[in-house]
């Protein structure tokens, strides 16, 4: 798994990502209470906005760390926003995306590395 | 930042502090908001810590016609122990405030107002004031919210003598505490549930507040699930649903105009109104979709912009985002099937009475 600055996580199987937000993220926010997911066959380029999250007090765009086009999104989290809290790195995936150019993973993170980088947050 | 007495005690319980109004308070518990608002809406009891708003006595021979004058509330109607939600208008009637106002004697009143107006309500109260009249604050003064279905039971324990039962929805009672600190406690609250308001010395505050906490059905409310607490009631929130510019009669708060009040400070306005109508409401909005609807949202008809919510959020009782704000009375009325423009998306909604939740508060008339 791979993680970004703005909090997201990938994870990579052939050249699909499966896109979500990291528990640090999902606890900073508090639960939600909707998910604005991404539509199928949308194409985005990288750091575009391409899902929202709300809580009670606030709504945060989600960032795509990597371009490419959506070919699944998480429809459960329509009724169940609460699995990204939940379940932040399973259930509580948002949407699989196509990557478009691999080279868009080159300054993402490793595990270790994001909690280096939490530690000076 | 301005802290309250509990500023300490709200760390030590794990909140996560905010600023609101210059204070530094607590937007919530470990809980999390949901969690807290529905602790408080299902029969137990949430306490608030509210010392941020400020509390003062009102004192002297023309009191009553002073506050009839400030408000457009008649307080000549008022009887003792008797608190009345009212508003301070300017002279273009305009709110400055919308404030709680107790009767203690015929001189003497307790006022409530809020944390965020507390300058501006003292120096435009302050100018008004005929020289025989004291207004003074009681800055070491605590205020905490004890609202809930068991609120009742669990405030009696505290009390050494008396009993709550018997104090009305909307009176205020003085009474002692077993740890023998003296209380005023008011049967109001902002949360639709049964409750009571207590203040209490502020050297007093943190052990009342952390004995209440022991209870099993008490937990620590933050300043979220106050907010959509009052949100899923219809009570406006001061700078957000009310503001200078609004009227009590476009705030859908004519009741608080007595009849026999009539020379009031921007009464020429407000009366003018409430004969005629406003050109704008304050209403409620029912999202009927998926999606949040919160402040600043444009409502739309037929494609057209018809008004703006004020407040908007999640209601965690009907799983929907509900809100109000403020519609051209021409081109608006309850029961409009309308859409909440969120992001470029049109979400179906329908223009409602601003109370999306019963109140639970005990009637007036008893």
């Amino acid at each position: 798994m791979r993680f970004t600055k703005d909090h997201e996580w990938i994870k990579i199987e052939g050249d699909v990502a499966t896109i979500g937000i990291t528990e640090y993220a999902a606890e900073a926010l508090g639960e939600l209470v909707y998910v604005e997911l991404p539509k199928v066959g949308n194409k985005y380029n990288k750091h575009d906005a391409f899902a929202v999250v709300e809580s009670s007090k606030s709504a945060s765009d989600v960032y795509i760390p990597v371009a490419g086009e959506v070919v699944a999104a998480n429809d459960s989290l329509t009724s169940q926003p609460e699995l990204v809290n939940n379940s932040s790195y399973e259930n509580g995936w948002i949407a699989k995306v196509k990557i478009s150019n691999s080279a868009d993973l080159d300054d993402t993170m490793d595990e270790a590395s994001y909690k280096d980088f939490l530690k000076n947050q | 930042m301005k802290t309250t007495a509990l500023n300490q005690t709200h760390r030590n319980q794990g909140a996560k502090m905010v600023e609101f109004a210059g204070y530094d308070m607590p937007v919530q518990y470990s809980d999390g908001m949901l969690k807290e608002h529905e602790w408080t809406r299902s029969g137990n009891v949430g306490i608030f810590d509210v010392s941020h708003m400020g509390q003062f006595f009102i004192e002297g021979d023309e009191v009553v016609k002073f506050l009839s004058h400030i408000t457009p509330t008649d307080f000549s109607l008022s009887t003792p122990n008797l608190a009345k939600y009212t508003v301070l208008t300017n002279p273009e009637g305009g709110i400055i405030d919308d404030l709680i106002i107790t009767k203690l004697t015929d001189t003497k009143f307790f006022i409530v107002l809020n944390a965020g107006c507390k300058e501006k309500d003292s120096a435009w109260i302050r100018k008004n004031l005929p020289s025989e009249i004291s207004f003074n604050e009681l800055s070491d003064r605590s205020l905490i919210a004890v609202q809930g279905g068991k609120a009742e039971e669990i405030l009696n324990k505290f009390l050494s003598s008396g009993n709550l039962s018997e104090l009305p929805y909307m009176n205020i009672g003085f009474y002692k505490l077993k740890s023998g600190e003296e209380v005023f406690i008011s049967r109001t609250g902002y949360t639709g549930e049964d409750g009571f308001e207590v203040s209490i010395p502020n050297s007093a505050a943190a052990k009342f507040w952390l004995d209440l906490s022991t209870q099993t059905e008490v937990k620590p409310i933050g300043l979220g699930a106050r907010d959509s607490l009052r949100l899923e009631m219809g009570y406006p929130l001061y700078g957000h649903d009310l503001d200078d510019t609004t009227s009590p009669i476009e705030a859908a708060l004519g009741w608080v105009v007595s009849k026999s009040n009539t020379s009031f400070i921007g009464s020429e306005r407000v009366l003018k109104e409430k004969a005629e109508g406003a050109k704008r409401k304050r209403i409620g909005v029912k999202l009927l979709d998926r999606g949040i609807a919160r402040e600043g949202t444009e409502i739309r008809k037929n494609g057209i912009k018809i008004g703006t919510l004020s407040s908007g959020g999640f209601s965690p009782n009907l799983k929907v985002s509900i809100g109000q704000g403020y519609f051209d009375t021409a081109l608006a009325k309850v029961g409009d099937e309308v859409t909440a423009v969120v992001r470029d998306r049109e979400i179906p909604a329908v223009l409602t009475s601003p109370v999306f939740v019963e109140a639970k508060t005990k009637s007036v008339k008893k």
